[in-house]
């Protein structure tokens, strides 16, 4: 297995505020990572590094080449899809609309029609609503519209910024279920930042747990899952 | 304004000194920045010629109308290009009391304030439903009409009308032995340093810290009990009134007043002061003015032909160099001083 | 009532050159959030650089598309130079920045070509339209091409892949970026589009004001009042709005007495203001819900 993406010695930087203290971790190619936290412990901020959208210094590779220092747009086209926290829907635009954005920096535009038929499969209720504005969409549907739209890119790499947020735990389920298998079957390489820590270890092979910017730490999912402090802080029992 | 502290970088991180030295060493270097300003606004009109004293003078009024604008959009966050309005209404308050009612020059001051206050007041109620480009375009429009207005047959016998009113420059009191101009200008200098003290104090007192509340985050403002009406058109308000106290004393100094000196062009020129002086930074207000007045005369002497194409790119170079006025001017000569004592 | 409908077909067809400048401006405020008040100097100047190809002996249309493709290019350089640098700069430092723009393109123009007024021609020749009094040709012209520009620029936002980026570039910046958008290029693409657009707007105004570097003030202004008008997140909003202007402006230079030419704009202006007052977004601007 061939490891996709390594971060190296991370620190990244609100104005003179820095969130990340030299975060360090790797992906495999083909696998469900989870990163867990409390709020504000630095989960949305490492996402936003990789994507090129603050200030950081350190090293991070994908695929063998430096990302670090790019411009988000350039770090997308490589291969990597982000569903930000929020979701970043575009509202007042049709669900189709926001579907051929997700693949508007592709450059093989005869294939963009079977690839939103295939999203339309995945998710069924988003074909029912297709020229709705993506705005009416109650919130599990806006979330499937926002994973859809980070899979219209054919990324290699797809990161999910709490996808959990604000959903009903049936949603979540499915939401999951479906990550699960767009893993297997499209054989994207996911990374989930959640606070939901039960459905992400459930999901995930390996787990990384940081606080105030910092990994404390690392292992498969199912070790993470019984550790006691883990099991208090973040599963709740 | 953080903002800004986020492009500047402080040495704050750098310096091993404690925090409270480092805070009374920046206080001392402020303090005697504002000792020298100080000391040349006093001084320096004695050492060159009545029309660089009128100059001067004329740097001060437009001081304070940038300080008004200042307030209004620095403090309180609302967009105003329609000030030039203001300024017309109290130079011709002032002109109008002292050649018809023969109301000394210094009290038709008050009384431009006022009125002024009630007109920007009364301003302030439409204005408190429109916001950012809206509102610039409604203050837009008021500083378009105000010439208009002025030159309206109805009024010409108090207005003067197109020609406008001569005034009689007043001569300095008890027969002291200086020129007009120079009594102008410590009048000036006098009101301008009065003025200046009281918003100083009012943005730091709690009303201050309202407006700026509101600036910052309207809703999060009122939800904390902040009247937020109340405090926009009071602004708009004390903003006018400022304003209307620069424009009598503008027309004080130049003797004269007619309609097409307070065209939409004084409004912008007052909006490039606030903005190059930096926007809500008091001590900022004088560059602007500095600029203001000085900087369309060199381009001119640059070039006659091109003296727009010269003055806009003077303009440019300035905010390229610094985007946030002359503020951030001030926050580089701070770091200098600071990592320069370090040694 | 025939003079009252006189003046409305009047109004409209002063409206379709603030329709044209209202387009312009809206497509800028679509790609950076900003009114550009340099934006009737830079049709003013595309004008001039028409006129100087005819005076060189280039047929018209081909100075028309000549001069559309120069103001394309133009607008592109100008943002890529002057504003991209400003992009994070605060919002009344960008407008100081179109302020210097636009002195220094109206003391350029001036320097240029003089002060003195030029004819410039019409391709719609002005003889009656369709042998009414009330419309000549050239107005039909024009109100004919600000409508053809409005369907081509409908057709396309709503069905190319482009026209789709620069919306969601303008609507959210950063989601935009991570769809792979370069918001940066879309920000240059609007300002090359608005540059050609007022291109049109001013060989459209030309014949009927005159060709001179101080053109375009009022036209500017109205053009303003009339994208503000609108809505300034709408379009079509901003055609309307401009034809609305022109009809208020000839129905009040009419009816209300003592309006003599001076006080035409301000009453129209406070019309506009007093729409604003109730419909604080224009009449077809998008209600933004503020959320805490």
């Amino acid at each position: 297995m061939s490891v996709l993406l390594t971060v190296e010695n991370l620190r990244a930087y609100y104005g003179q505020i820095q969130a990340l203290h030299g975060l360090e971790f790797a992906l495999e190619e083909g696998s469900v990572t989870t990163l867990l936290g409390a709020n504000g412990a630095g989960k949305t901020t490492t996402l936003r590094a990789i994507c090129g959208m603050i200030r950081a210094t350190g090293a991070i590779k994908f695929d063998g080449k430096p990302i670090l220092g790019k411009s988000t747009e350039h770090i997308v086209r490589l291969g990597i899809a982000h569903v930000p926290q929020g979701r970043g829907t575009f509202t007042t635009m049709t669900v189709e609309e926001n579907l051929q954005l997700g693949a508007i920096s592709r450059g093989d535009t005869q294939n963009i029609s079977a690839d939103i038929e295939r999203m339309y499969n995945h998710f069924p209720v988003l074909k029912e609503r297709s020229s709705q504005q993506a705005g009416t969409l109650s919130g599990g549907e806006q979330q499937m519209l926002a994973v859809a739209r980070a899979l219209m890119l054919r990324p290699r790499l797809m990161l999910l910024d709490e996808p959990s947020f604000g959903l009903a735990p049936l949603i979540v389920k499915d939401l999951f279920q479906i990550l699960g298998k767009i893993n297997r079957e499209d054989r994207v390489t996911i990374l989930v930042v959640e606070q939901n820590a039960q459905l992400a270890l459930e999901l995930a092979e390996k787990a990384y747990v940081i606080e105030t910017g910092r990994i404390v730490m690392a292992g498969p999912a199912v070790e993470i899952a019984s550790d006691e402090n883990v099991r208090r802080s973040y599963l709740g029992y | 304004m953080s903002a800004v502290q986020d492009v500047i970088t402080t040495p704050a991180a750098a310096t091993a000194a404690a925090p409270v030295t480092r805070a009374r060493r920046l206080a001392r270097f402020n303090a005697t920045w504002t000792a020298i300003t100080l000391i040349a606004l006093i001084v320096a009109p004695l050492f060159v010629k009545n029309f660089v004293v009128f100059q001067m003078t004329m740097v001060l009024i437009y001081a304070l109308a940038v300080l008004a604008l200042n307030i209004l959009t620095g403090a309180s966050g609302q967009f105003s290009l329609g000030h030039s309005a203001f300024f017309a209404i109290g130079a011709y308050t002032s002109g109008i009391l002292m050649e018809f009612a023969g109301v000394n020059y210094i009290l038709t001051l008050p009384v431009a304030a006022l009125i002024c206050f009630i007109v920007g007041f009364l301003f302030g109620f439409p204005a408190l439903r429109l916001s950012g480009i809206y509102l610039a375009l409604a203050t837009f429009a008021l500083a378009v009409a105000m010439p208009q207005l002025l030159k309206i047959g109805a009024f010409e016998h108090w207005t003067g009308g197109v020609q406008g009113l001569v005034i009689t420059k007043p001569d300095a009191p008890f027969g002291l032995p200086i020129s007009q101009d120079m009594w102008l200008y410590y009048l000036t200098l006098a009101i301008t340093l009065l003025i200046y003290v009281a918003a100083v104090n009012l943005l730091r007192s709690r009303s201050g810290r309202a407006l700026m509340a509101i600036r910052d985050n309207q809703i999060a403002a009122s939800a904390m009990g902040v009247d937020v009406s109340l405090y926009k058109t009071l602004a708009f308000g004390i903003s006018a009134g400022i304003t209307g106290v620069a424009g009598g004393l503008g027309a004080i100094a130049v003797q004269f007043v007619a309609p097409d000196g307070y065209t939409f062009q004084l409004a912008i020129a007052l909006f490039l002061g606030m903005v190059v002086g930096g926007v809500g930074w008091l001590p900022g207000s004088l560059a602007g003015a500095a600029f203001i007045v000085f900087v369309p005369n060199i381009a001119e002497s640059v070039s006659k032909g091109l003296s727009g194409a010269v003055f806009g790119v003077l303009l440019l170079f300035i905010i390229f160099l610094v985007p946030h006025g002359a503020r951030q001017f001030a926050i580089i000569l701070q770091n200098q001083f600071l990592k320069f004592k370090k040694t | 009532m025939e003079l009252f409908w006189n003046q409305v077909v009047a109004g409209i067809s002063t409206g379709a050159i603030y329709a044209c400048m209202a387009l312009a401006i809206v497509m800028i405020f679509q790609a950076i959030d900003h009114l550009n008040f340099a934006q009737g100097e830079m049709a003013m100047f595309s004008t001039f650089i028409a006129w100087q190809l005819m005076q060189w002996g280039v047929p018209y249309w081909w100075a028309f598309l000549l001069t559309l493709a120069i103001s394309f290019a133009g607008g592109i350089i100008i943002e890529r130079s002057l504003f991209k640098p400003l992009a994070n700069a605060p919002i009344l430092t960008n407008v100081a920045g179109f302020i210097a723009l636009f002195a220094i393109i109206n003391s350029v123009a001036g320097l240029t070509w003089d002060f003195t007024v030029k004819q410039f021609p019409s391709p719609f020749g002005s003889s009656p339209f369709l042998g009414s009094q009330l419309l000549s040709t050239h107005q039909a012209g024009m109100i004919g091409v600000t409508a053809l520009l409005l369907v081509l620029l409908y057709l396309f936002f709503r069905f190319t892949r482009i026209g789709l980026a620069m919306r969601a570039a303008a609507l959210l910046p950063e989601s935009a970026r991570l769809v792979g958008i370069n918001t940066s290029w879309m920000t240059a693409l609007g300002w090359g589009m608005a540059s050609a657009i007022g291109a049109i707007g001013g060989m459209l105004i030309a014949p009927v004001v005159f060709l001179e570097p101080n053109m375009m003030g009022g036209v500017l202004l109205y053009g303003f009042a009339a994208a503000v008008l609108g809505g300034l997140t709408s379009p079509f909003g901003a055609v309307l709005g401009g034809f609305l202007v022109g009809v208020f402006e000839n129905l009040v230079g009419t009816y209300i007495p003592g309006a003599g030419n001076e006080l035409k704009l301000p009453i129209a202006l406070a019309l506009i203001v007093t729409v604003l007052v109730f419909k604080p977004t224009g009449l077809f601007g998008r209600v933004v819900v503020q959320r805490v």
